[in-house]
C-alpha cells in the first residue's frame, strides 16, 4: 500500500495531529516558565515557549512545549532545580491522565503488577525483583537489568535512572507494587 | 533476509550495521558482542536461533546504544532512513527505540522506496510511534499485548502510558480491541496479540486463537513477548505467509517455554535455548507428521 493512498483515505492530518508526541508542562507562573526554559535548553532538550491551549485553565499564559516521550528525564531535571510543574500532559490530549489502574496477578510465591503497558514481579518472600516485562522505550531493557536481582529496598527507583513515559510506568508499578507487599 | 532496527541497553554501544553471528560467544555484530536477553537482544536471539534452525541466512541489524536519553535512537533513525534502500530484505523487523514521529515518516519515506518493500514487522516503541505517526494500517504485523492491544484501540492515547481508563486492558476485551483499533485504522495489516491467548487477526476479525500448552508464568518474564516477535519475524523473512508465520511462532514459544519448565524468576536465556527444539517440533507438526501435544512430557524427560 502506497504511503498517498494511506494518506488520502486518511483525515487530512490535522496540525495538532503532528505534535502527538509533543507533550506541555503548565506552571504557575511566568517566572518558572523561563527558569524551566534555561534549564531544559541547558540541558539540550527541543523545547519551544507557547501560549496554553484553551483546555488548559491553571497556570499562566506561557507553557512549554516538550518531547512527551522524555517526560521522566525532564521532570527530573525540573526537580533537581526546585522546580515543580502544575501538569505535564500530552499536547494533543492536556485532559488525558495517566493511567491509574493497577493489575495485580499472584502466582503464589511471586506476585506481578501491571501499569498500562509495563510489569514487575517480585518474590513475595524475600521482596526481591524477578523479572521486569513489557514497554517499548529503550529505557525499559536498560530498567530491566538494573532492577532485576534486587530486593524493592536496594533497587534503584526507576523515577531516579529511567528517563521515559515507560520509566514512568514502571516507576507507579514500583510503587504499587510496596503497597501490595506492606499489605501482606 | 531478515533486517532487524532497534537498540541495546547500553550507553556505549555504538552505530552498527552488518550481519549478526551466533557462536560459541553469543551474538556477534561487526565484532561487537550484543549482550543481555531483553529487548531487542532478546529478539535477535529467538530469531537467529530460529534462522540457522531453517537454514536461512543470518539476520542483519541496524543497531545502536541507547537506555532511554534517546540520543541513540535519533541517530539509528538518521542512519536507517540513508542506509536501508542499499540492501534488499523480505522482511523488516523494527523494535525497542524512542517514538518521535517525525523521524519514523522519514523513515517510511525511505521504505516506501524500496522496490520490492519489505514486509514491514513493529513491536515496541517503533509500533507507537507507527500508531501515532497515523500510518498503522502500511504495517503488515503488529505484535503488541494486552496492555498496548489497548493503546492502539485508543484513538487519543499518544503512548500506553495515556491510555484511557475505560478501554479495559483486560485479556477478556481483547477482540473488542482489536475491532476499535481497526475501526480508527489504529492496526496494521495483521495483529498478532500476546497474552494468556495468542490472537492472530485481520480487519475481518479473529483468524486464530493460539491457547496450548498454557504456561502462566511466561507473562511475567522478561522478553517473551520479544522472542515471539523474533520467532515470527524469522518464519515471514523464510517466506511463510503471515497468518501461518504467526500462528506457528505463538505455538513455538509457548512450547519452548513448557520445556523450560520455568517460574516467573526464570531467565529468559533457559526459553531461548528450547526454541530450536520447539521450531522443529512444531514443524512437523505443522507438516502434519506428528501430534505433539501428547509428545511434550515426553521431551522433558
Amino acid at each position: 500500500m502506497s504511503l498517498f493512498n494511506i494518506w488520502k483515505r486518511k483525515k487530512a492530518p490535522s496540525p495538532a495531529g503532528a505534535l502527538i508526541d509533543q507533550g506541555i508542562l503548565v506552571f504557575a507562573n511566568t517566572s518558572e516558565v523561563i527558569r524551566a526554559e534555561s534549564l531544559l535548553k541547558t540541558a539540550g532538550v527541543p523545547i519551544k515557549v507557547m501560549g496554553p491551549p484553551p483546555e488548559i485553565q491553571s497556570g499562566c499564559d506561557l507553557v512549554i512545549q516538550f518531547p512527551l516521550m522524555r517526560k521522566l528525564e525532564l521532570l527530573r531535571i525540573l526537580e533537581e532545580n526546585r522546580l515543580k510543574p502544575l501538569q505535564a500532559v500530552p499536547v494533543t490530549g492536556p485532559l488525558l491522565k495517566p493511567v491509574d489502574l493497577f493489575q495485580v496477578k499472584d502466582f503464589g510465591r511471586y506476585l506481578m503488577v501491571r501499569a498500562a503497558n509495563m510489569k514487575l514481579t517480585v518474590d513475595k518472600e524475600t521482596r526481591v525483583i524477578v523479572n521486569v516485562s513489557g514497554g517499548g522505550c529503550p529505557d525499559v531493557p536498560y530498567l530491566a537489568y538494573r532492577l532485576v536481582g534486587q530486593t524493592l529496598e536496594q533497587a534503584p527507583r526507576p523515577r531516579d535512572i529511567g528517563h521515559t513515559v515507560c520509566g514512568y510506568a514502571l516507576e507507579l508499578a514500583f510503587e504499587e507494587m510496596e503497597r501490595q507487599c506492606s499489605r501482606s | 533476509m531478515l533486517a532487524v532496527v532497534g537498540t541495546i541497553p547500553e550507553a556505549d554501544f555504538p552505530l552498527v550495521a552488518g550481519p549478526v553471528e551466533l557462536g560459541d560467544r553469543g551474538m556477534v555484530i561487526q565484532g561487537r558482542k550484543i549482550g543481555g536477553t531483553r529487548g531487542t537482544p532478546a529478539l535477535l536471539a529467538a530469531a537467529c536461533t530460529c534462522l540457522e534452525t531453517l537454514r536461512q541466512p543470518v539476520p542483519f541489524g541496524f543497531l545502536v546504544g541507547d537506555t532511554g536519553l534517546g540520543r541513540g535512537s535519533e541517530h539509528l533513525y538518521e542512519y536507517v532512513t540513508r542506509h536501508l534502500g542499499e540492501k534488499a530484505f523480505s522482511a523488516i523487523a523494527f523494535h525497542y527505540i524512542l517514538p518521535m514521529v517525525d523521524w519514523h515518516n522519514r523513515v517510511f519515506f525511505a521504505l516506501e522506496e524500496m522496490k520490492p518493500r519489505p514486509l514491514l514487522i513493529a513491536d515496541a516503541g517503533f509500533m507507537y510511534v507507527a500508531k501515532m505517526s497515523g500510518l498503522a494500517p502500511a504495517y503488515d504485523l503488529f505484535t503488541p499485548d494486552a496492555g498496548e492491544m489497548a493503546f492502539l484501540a485508543d484513538e487519543e492515547a499518544p503512548h500506553p502510558f495515556y491510555t484511557r481508563g475505560f478501554i479495559l486492558h483486560e485479556e477478556n476485551q481483547v477482540p473488542d480491541l482489536i475491532a476499535r483499533a481497526y475501526a480508527h485504522d489504529n492496526a496494521s495489516r495483521y495483529l498478532l496479540v500476546k497474552g494468556r491467548i495468542d490472537y492472530v487477526a485481520d480487519k475481518s476479525g479473529i483468524l486464530a486463537r493460539v491457547a496450548d500448552p498454557t504456561i502462566d508464568a511466561l507473562e511475567a518474564i522478561g522478553g517473551t513477548g520479544d522472542t515471539l516477535t523474533g520467532i515470527v519475524s524469522a518464519l515471514i523473512a523464510a517466506g511463510y505467509d503471515i497468518v501461518t508465520a504467526a500462528i506457528i511462532a505463538t505455538r513455538v514459544n509457548r512450547v519452548a517455554g513448557y520445556l523450560a519448565q520455568p517460574t516467573p524468576a526464570t531467565s529468559l536465556q533457559e526459553i531461548v535455548d528450547q526454541i530450536p527444539g520447539a521450531l522443529q517440533l512444531i514443524l512437523q507438526e505443522h507438516q502434519g507428521k506428528k501430534e505433539i501435544t501428547s509428545d511434550l512430557e515426553s521431551c522433558l524427560r
